[in-house]
């Protein structure tokens, strides 16, 4: 047995660049999407127009916001630990982006002669590949508020590693379930195994445990404690502006693409479709974003309704509530699944 | 001779405020203030248990995402407002209209200064001056040879419309009185008596 993980499917050297380019590209893309998306939303939820001014329908004003960022001057306070300081928001993009890779998107298509997999990477390892990092990416918020050398900034990058950690735990197990009865960490292999049936039946409650799960390892409303503008200013990036700050609000919701694409994948059977119907493999990869889209506008949607939770009513929830919730689904699961076979 | 000062009242420690005499134990008195019969009760439900509350969490959740998915079926309610306007009711106190006979032409307002007599912010200045045969403008036996309103002082009161005898002046429905220069929020007599463009919409019966 190999050390390293095994890879469902190896294509040549040169279509894997090309691959991480167009994953990099639309994921690039989504995020403006995903922002004018929540702007318009969260207006219609508030009985409100929204962004509504720049270009038709105010559709370029995700541009207008990222290029106002990057044009913005860098700047560092002279408490800060400079390189970390710099470094940080590179360390959330980068696992970002990397986690964007394991989303498939359609099984391996014939494109112009060549064998492609609709995916960045078809790792045996799945979940521990996305949950490595998420870990990692905690590292972003820990790093970048702890090396502003601000208060504030600290204070919402303590409470982003305590709540990361709480939640990760449910989390893993929630899909521990769905993994178990796939008998199978590949998420291709994930994907097949809902062939007759999607796992959000059999593992509701898993499904219903790894989305809050999934809106805490997001930071999400309602558990954004390490935004909590209200208390902490801006909480980890309170001292962040420009560019930088452009790199978190991208990790951020490219986080909530990505986490959809997981509930997607895991839960909502991926490309296929109900009721039988086999379309031709290019209309997978829509049919993967439609569902994705369903669960952002689901992320939007609760943002618009539910208030921040106190902090130790965070805790309370994914210690005391949560995490007995996912353990017994994951009993459960593991019960019936050696019953079953 | 030297003044003598000014007699201060003389504070002794017997003006201080007494605080109530100290009890054996040391500590001061206080006796609790009694409700009386202003007393309402609050009925409490117990406090739920852990899956009782885990699952009315739940129910109230749903119930939320369902009041805003509401608002979203409802549509936005703004009034987009450069574009469009908030209609105003018909006797909306907005910008003062000075008025002229419909037949003769000749002003109603006759420059008896009363409106400024009445304007509680002080706003209006009127010169008056004789109507000639020659050089006839208002109906009257005098007309206002300057009449200025500064609306940069001017609170909509309506009191110069009440004041005025002749119903010169009026206040209008433009509402939109914003400028870049102080000095040209001073309305004269011209610009009161030039029809205002239309430019508030009037609130119909229904709204």
């Amino acid at each position: 047995m190999s050390v390293l993980a095994e890879v469902g499917y190896y294509e040549e050297w040169w279509v894997q660049i090309l691959k991480a380019i167009v994953i990099f590209a639309v994921g690039l893309q989504l995020v403006p999407v995903v922002l004018i998306a929540e702007r318009k939303l969260l207006g219609r939820f508030q009985s409100r127009y929204g962004p509504n001014r720049v270009g038709p329908f105010g559709l370029l004003q995700p541009l207008a916001e990222i290029l106002k960022l990057l044009t913005k001057e860098q700047f560092r306070p002279r408490t800060s630990v400079g390189f970390l300081f710099a470094l940080a928001p590179l360390v959330s993009i980068v696992t970002a982006v990397a986690a964007f890779a394991i989303i498939p998107f359609g099984n391996v298509q014939h494109i112009f002669g060549e064998r492609v997999g609709l995916y960045g990477l078809d790792v045996s390892i799945g979940p521990l590949y996305l949950f490595a990092f998420g870990a990692v990416a905690f590292y972003g918020i820990m790093l970048g508020g702890w090396s502003s050398g601000s208060k504030y900034s600290f204070l919402g990058a303590m409470r982003g590693a305590a709540q990361l950690i709480s939640y990760e735990v449910s989390q893993g197990l929630a899909l521990l379930g769905v993994v178990m009865t796939a008998q199978t960490l590949s998420l291709t292999g994930i994907v097949y195994a809902q062939a007759s049936m999607w796992y959000f039946i059999p593992q509701f409650f898993g499904f219903l445990i790894f989305l809050t799960a999934s809106f805490a390892e997001t930071n999400r409303v309602p558990f954004d404690l390490t935004e909590a503008e209200a208390e902490l200013v801006g909480g980890y990036n309170t001292e962040y502006g420009g560019g930088r700050f452009a790199s978190y609000f991208f990790a951020e919701y490219l986080n909530v693409i990505i986490v959809s694409g997981i509930v997607t994948t895991v839960f909502f059977g991926g490309w296929l479709l109900p009721f039988g119907i086999h379309p031709p493999g290019w209309v997978d990869p829509f049919v993967v974003l439609f569902k994705m889209a369903i669960f952002t506008f689901l992320f939007i949607w609760v943002r618009a309704t539910l208030p921040r939770l106190r902090y130790d009513q965070l805790m309370s929830f994914g210690w005391k509530v949560l995490l007995p919730l996912a353990t017994l689904n994951a009993l459960v699961t593991a019960v019936l699944v050696v019953v079953t076979h | 001779m030297p003044e003598t000062p000014p007699q201060v009242p003389v504070v002794s420690p017997v003006d201080a405020p007494q605080l109530p005499p100290a009890t054996p134990s040391g500590g001061v008195t206080v006796t609790a203030w009694s409700p009386g019969e202003d007393v309402i009760e609050v009925t409490r439900t117990p406090a739920p248990g852990p899956a009782r509350s885990t699952w009315r969490t739940f129910v109230e959740t749903l119930r939320g995402l369902m009041t805003t998915f509401g608002r979203l079926v409802e549509g936005p309610t703004t009034i987009q407002y450069p574009e469009e306007k908030t209609p105003v009711y018909p006797r909306f106190r907005g910008r003062h209209k000075l008025h002229k006979f419909e037949d003769t032409g000749l002003e109603k307002c006759v420059g008896c200064s009363l409106c400024a007599a009445a304007c509680p912010a002080d706003c209006i200045r009127v010169v008056a001056a004789e109507n000639t045969p020659e050089h006839r403008v208002s109906a009257g036996e005098r007309y206002a040879a300057v009449y200025e309103i500064n609306l940069s002082r001017c609170i909509f009161c309506g009191y110069c419309e009440i004041a005025c005898p002749f119903d010169a002046i009026t206040m209008g429905h433009d509402y939109e009185l914003s400028d870049y220069d102080r000095t040209d929020l001073i309305f004269t007599k011209e610009m009161l008596l030039a029809e205002p463009l239309e430019r508030t919409p009037l609130r119909t019966e229904d709204e």
